[in-house]
């Protein structure tokens, strides 16, 4: 087996038995799904009108609540600096580790929101458009946030700082998620909203992580 | 005018180190011949991490430069990284990890495993400790964890910080032994300790010797 491949299944066997993290970020997105309902009331129309943009909007912060930690147990232990004098670049470990946090994060998200579109009275012919959106942008969420958590590594009350720092950066993954939901909904292709999520995951994937490897660098200094 | 890099040597040139705002060594030179041993001391504070640091190519040095065999460090890291193994003051230990996992997934990072894991674990007296979760080690068996790591992933360069911290007589003796036959193969080691050590035919480095002059030193 590879380093790269080494490294994602050790930290996907971190996860399964520490549970904590990835559990965490799906009870909080389905509970803040549900809040919605209770919130602004369960008229079947309003919640349609909005189920796409609580469906982004929480699925964002959801991504967001466990990237604090994505560095920081690591740089804790001393794990990162042993992972940086590996001969597995350090871009390469950002990739790796960003990839177990998307299959630890982004992915139950992507399978679970159809489930709570259910919930909130989603127009069915919005489905596809949902779910190929969230599998086609919660990588771009991995990936920025792993610069982000990069950055902010080693900072007191680091957690605030970077979703500062990170939810400016979500805004295009959120509009076009959106997008292409609204458009599915009025009848319209989500073609091209889909393929612009494609570019920024498209973007993010090789640049990413050299920046967030820069900032580990820094860390390790 | 560029230094004269030694052929047959990990080397270290005219090597100055800075934490925050202050320099912690200056001027700074060591060789080491492929077999021999290099053994920093020096107070708390004195810059013997910071040496190993910079050895291992984490820090970059304020000013000097370090060489393997004629060729700098810095020209080819990825090159480097391959070469050393560092064991430091953090462990790297994951809680929910067993022993053997943790030493056979830091052994997989370097060198495709095979029988090596197994035999660096019966060498420490970990054994028996294969199956444990990390949690569970106790100070001392946590750093023998790091020492069964380094065995079973062989490199031709140790950097050891503080290794016999928290150690018994027994693992420490077998970590001078691990030592003695890593140098027969040609191996290098750099360690630093507080405890009186002596290692045939190493090395002492004593990093008081280059600590930087203050403005008070200056002044006086």
């Amino acid at each position: 087996m590879s380093p790269f491949l080494r490294l994602v299944r050790r930290d996907l066997a971190l996860s399964m038995r520490q549970g904590g993290d990835a559990a965490t970020v799906l009870a909080f997105f389905v509970l803040t799904v549900i809040l919605f309902p209770f919130g602004v009331g369960p008229e079947p129309v309003l919640l349609a009108r909005i189920a796409s943009g609580i469906l982004w909007v929480t699925a964002l912060l959801a991504a967001l609540l466990s990237l604090d930690r994505l560095f920081q147990a690591d740089y804790e232990d001393g794990s990162l600096e042993a992972l940086a004098l590996t001969a597995l670049p350090l871009e390469a470990v950002v990739a790796a580790k960003c990839l177990a946090h998307w299959l630890v994060t982004g992915l139950p998200l992507t399978l679970l929101a159809p489930v709570l579109a259910l919930l909130l009275h989603l127009d069915s012919v919005a489905y596809p458009a949902l779910v190929l959106g969230l599998a086609l942008g919660t990588p771009s969420l991995s990936l920025v946030g792993a610069v982000g958590a990069a950055l902010t590594l080693g900072a007191r009350r680091g957690g605030v700082l970077l979703s500062l720092l990170v939810l400016p950066l979500y805004i295009p993954v959120l509009i076009f998620g959106v997008a292409a939901c609204e458009a599915a909904a009025a009848g319209f292709a989500a073609r091209p909203h889909l393929l612009l999520l494609a570019a920024l995951a498209a973007f993010a994937a090789p640049t990413a992580p050299f920046a967030a490897a820069a900032g580990l660098r820094q860390a390790l200094e | 005018m560029a230094p004269v890099l030694p052929q047959n040597a990990f080397a270290g040139i005219d090597l100055a180190c800075r934490r925050g705002e202050r320099i912690v060594f200056e001027h700074l030179n060591f060789g080491l011949p492929p077999g021999s041993a290099l053994l920093l001391t020096g107070r708390n504070g004195s810059g013997k991490s910071s040496l190993l640091r910079v050895m291992a190519g984490l820090t970059p040095p304020l000013s000097g430069t370090l060489a393997w065999d004629g060729a700098v460090i810095y020209d080819d890291p990825a090159a480097h990284r391959a070469r050393l193994a560092f064991v430091g003051h953090a462990d790297a230990l994951k809680p929910v990890l067993t022993v053997a996992e943790s030493v056979a997934f830091w052994a997989g990072m370097r060198v495709e495993i095979g029988g090596g894991v197994a035999a660096a674990l019966d060498r420490f007296g970990l054994g028996a400790l294969a199956a444990t979760p990390c949690r569970l080690l106790s100070a001392g068996q946590r750093r023998r964890v790091s020492l069964a790591r380094l065995v079973a992933s062989p490199a031709p360069l140790w950097l050891l910080d503080e290794p016999f911290t928290s150690l018994d007589s027994e693992a420490a003796a077998e970590l001078l032994d691990a030592i003695a036959s890593h140098r027969a193969d040609g191996g290098r080691v750099v360690l630093s300790t507080h405890a009186p050590l002596e290692l045939a035919g190493g090395a002492t480095l004593s990093l008081a010797d280059f600590a930087a002059r203050t403005p008070a030193d200056i002044f006086a």
